[in-house]
């Protein structure tokens, strides 16, 4: 990570997903600098997670390009070396903490095997990298040795955190990562996720249907409707004053005193 | 709305055996709902939220214990069985956060929506489709004579917890049980399902548990909010009220937990720790004490009471003390 602070760490430009004759993405072009993160929203459908799933690689565009860190990552990876490459690039937590573990491997086993793929450090150097990852996300020395049935929701979702920084990625794509979590541990959460950023100068992209988790994470904010953009700007001014119809349809549906919900 | 309560529960307590092992998950829950009121239950994983609205429609799982009364239009209900059981359970309609894993997927629409009228109330086959139709209306879906011949998996969430909740309310209940049901789905069609129940609550003067995790949602739509903490409720208060003036540190803390969608904070106020289940709470102290920033001496001496305060009830031992000094105020 050698670019300078006004370079972007990731590029998309004209990218399309389709499905058969179904638009899943249509022509989504955007830039993210180092350090900053990214809000995707809309409805459900609107393709945010189709989009992330492009980004890291685990859906291949009908068209467009993605590069991550200078390299193009809208083609497959022709090496194992390419595919690990990307994974320093990119890393991504999904939004069911209890689906994304591995049920037979403890925290401290999933961050090692990242460690080991990744840098192949010596074991006393990944001992002492799997230390700081549990601190950092505040999992003790019991929950890091537990296997995931063990752990609550929150705490298997700062396992799947743990795991995805172990391999230092340049950008976390975070798909709805603190949606399943309780109240008071989304907020533990979200302050480490700002720690985190400030220590590293990682970026973040951040897909999310609660707006009051963007207004707190995100500098940007892009509005998906139907695969394309609608409206995008810094998150205070897309949700202070939002343009788009659909915009306003979203921040209208937000629960609030004295909110009277209305059909659409 | 009279003022003759529709629903009392008093001192619920509720033990369930778990590998063996005998667990408490919910502790002396009292509650009350006038007809056509809008009561929200707020709480966290474990708090007992759920388990408080299975109590009241007596669906409790096999071998649950329960103590305390449940009175529903001045009867006893809790030791109700056979035909009076049914009855009664066809005047409390329960609908859940996932409308998936509570509807027949090989079946279709039409027979899930009249199963209920067809056996319980001997309706006539023709005439239940045609009060399906009718209810899906007022669900706001129009073509209701072709989604009768349609299967779950042809809908979206949010058209199948409207059917859901047409379903729900066919057999004409005087009390819903709203188990989280927005949560599975985004913001918009939240909104589209809570002005379908606000309506049909204010038309038909049903009674309505909304049972969430989220407080402001709760509060919008909720005339008075009670919140549960370890299988306690530990306040309940007028939904106006609880975030100028909560009464019980624990509903503080929540609100100013949650980020704000009109403002960006420098970080988030989280609470420490992690939220307690009944069974884990301490037998002679308040369970949220180890979390809370008031927390005194008063607090590890025994579990406090419900305290009547300024038109709500804390289970807070510092409530009167605390009174004015917990609202959730910005911080810059």
């Amino acid at each position: 990570m050698a670019e300078g602070s006004g370079a972007a760490v990731l590029e998309v430009s004209g990218l399309r997903k389709h499905f058969g004759s179904f638009a899943a993405v249509e022509d989504v072009s955007f830039g993210l600098p180092h350090g900053r993160s990214l809000a995707i929203v809309g409805e459900s459908g609107a393709g945010k997670t189709t989009l992330a799933r492009m980004i890291v690689g685990l859906e291949r565009p009908t068209s467009g390009t993605i590069a991550a860190c200078g390299h193009d990552r809208s083609r497959p990876p022709r090496s194992a070396s390419d595919r690990r490459r990307r994974g320093r690039e990119v890393q991504i937590v999904f939004q069911d903490p209890y689906t994304s573990l591995d049920p037979r491997q403890n925290a401290e086993a999933a961050i090692d095997e990242v460690l080991r793929l990744h840098h192949g450090w010596p074991a006393g150097r990944r001992r002492a990298r799997i230390t700081e990852l549990t601190d950092l996300v505040g999992l003790d020395a019991r929950q890091s040795r537990a296997l995931p049935r063990a752990l609550s929701g929150g705490q298997r979702q700062r396992v799947a955190i743990a795991r995805a920084l172990a391999a230092q990625p340049a950008v976390l794509i975070l798909d709805e990562s603190v949606a399943a979590l309780d109240m008071s541990i989304q907020a533990q959460v979200l302050n480490l996720l700002a720690d985190i950023r400030d220590e590293t100068r990682i970026s973040y992209i951040l897909i999310s249907h609660d707006l009051a988790v963007v207004r707190q994470l995100a500098d940007e904010t892009l509005v998906l409707h139907r695969g394309a953009v609608v409206e995008r700007g810094p998150t205070a001014r897309v949700l202070d004053q939002p343009e788009h119809p659909c915009t306003q349809r979203l921040r209208a549906s937000v629960p609030r005193p004295g909110w009277k919900p209305r059909l659409g | 709305m009279s003022d003759l309560p529709l629903l009392e529960a008093a001192g619920l307590t509720v033990v369930l055996k778990v590998n063996g092992a005998r667990r408490a998950v919910l502790r002396d829950v009292s509650l009350t709902l006038r007809p056509g009121e809008a009561v929200g239950l707020v709480g966290e994983s474990g708090s007992g939220k759920s388990m408080t609205a299975r109590a009241v429609g007596r669906l409790l799982p096999p071998g649950a214990e329960m103590r305390g009364s449940i009175r529903f239009g001045g009867t006893d209900v809790g030791g109700l069985a056979g035909h009076d059981l049914r009855r009664y359970r066809s005047q409390v309609a329960m609908i859940f956060q996932d409308p998936r894993a509570h509807v027949n997927p090989v079946r279709r629409i039409g027979d899930f929506l009249t199963e209920a009228l067809r056996t319980n109330h001997a309706v006539p086959r023709t005439e239940a489709r045609q009060r399906a139709v009718d209810m899906l209306a007022q669900v706001d879906i129009e073509d209701g004579t072709r989604r009768l011949q349609q299967y779950p998996h042809q809908v979206s969430g949010g058209m199948l917890q409207r059917i859901m909740i047409a379903a729900a309310l066919l057999t004409g209940p005087r009390l819903l049980l709203a188990d989280e049901p927005t949560t599975s789905l985004d913001v918009t069609t939240q909104a589209e399902i809570m002005a379908i129940l606000d309506g049909l609550r204010r038309q038909s003067g049903l009674a309505m548990l909304f049972i969430t995790h989220d407080l402001e949602l709760a509060a919008a739509i909720c005339d008075r909010t009670a919140v549960m903490y370890a299988g306690q409720i530990v306040e309940v208060r007028a939904s106006s009220l609880l975030h100028s003036d909560p009464l019980h540190p624990y509903t503080a803390a929540l609100a100013a937990a949650r980020p704000d969608i009109t403002r960006t904070t420098h970080r988030l106020r989280a609470i420490p720790g992690r939220p307690l289940s009944a069974f884990e709470a301490p037998a002679a102290e308040c369970a949220f004490a180890p979390r809370c920033p008031h927390v005194a001496g008063v607090c590890r001496a025994a579990v406090p009471g419900l305290v009547e305060l300024a038109g709500g009830v804390s289970r807070c031992a510092r409530a009167h003390e605390l009174r004015g000094r917990l609202e959730v105020r910005p911080d810059g």
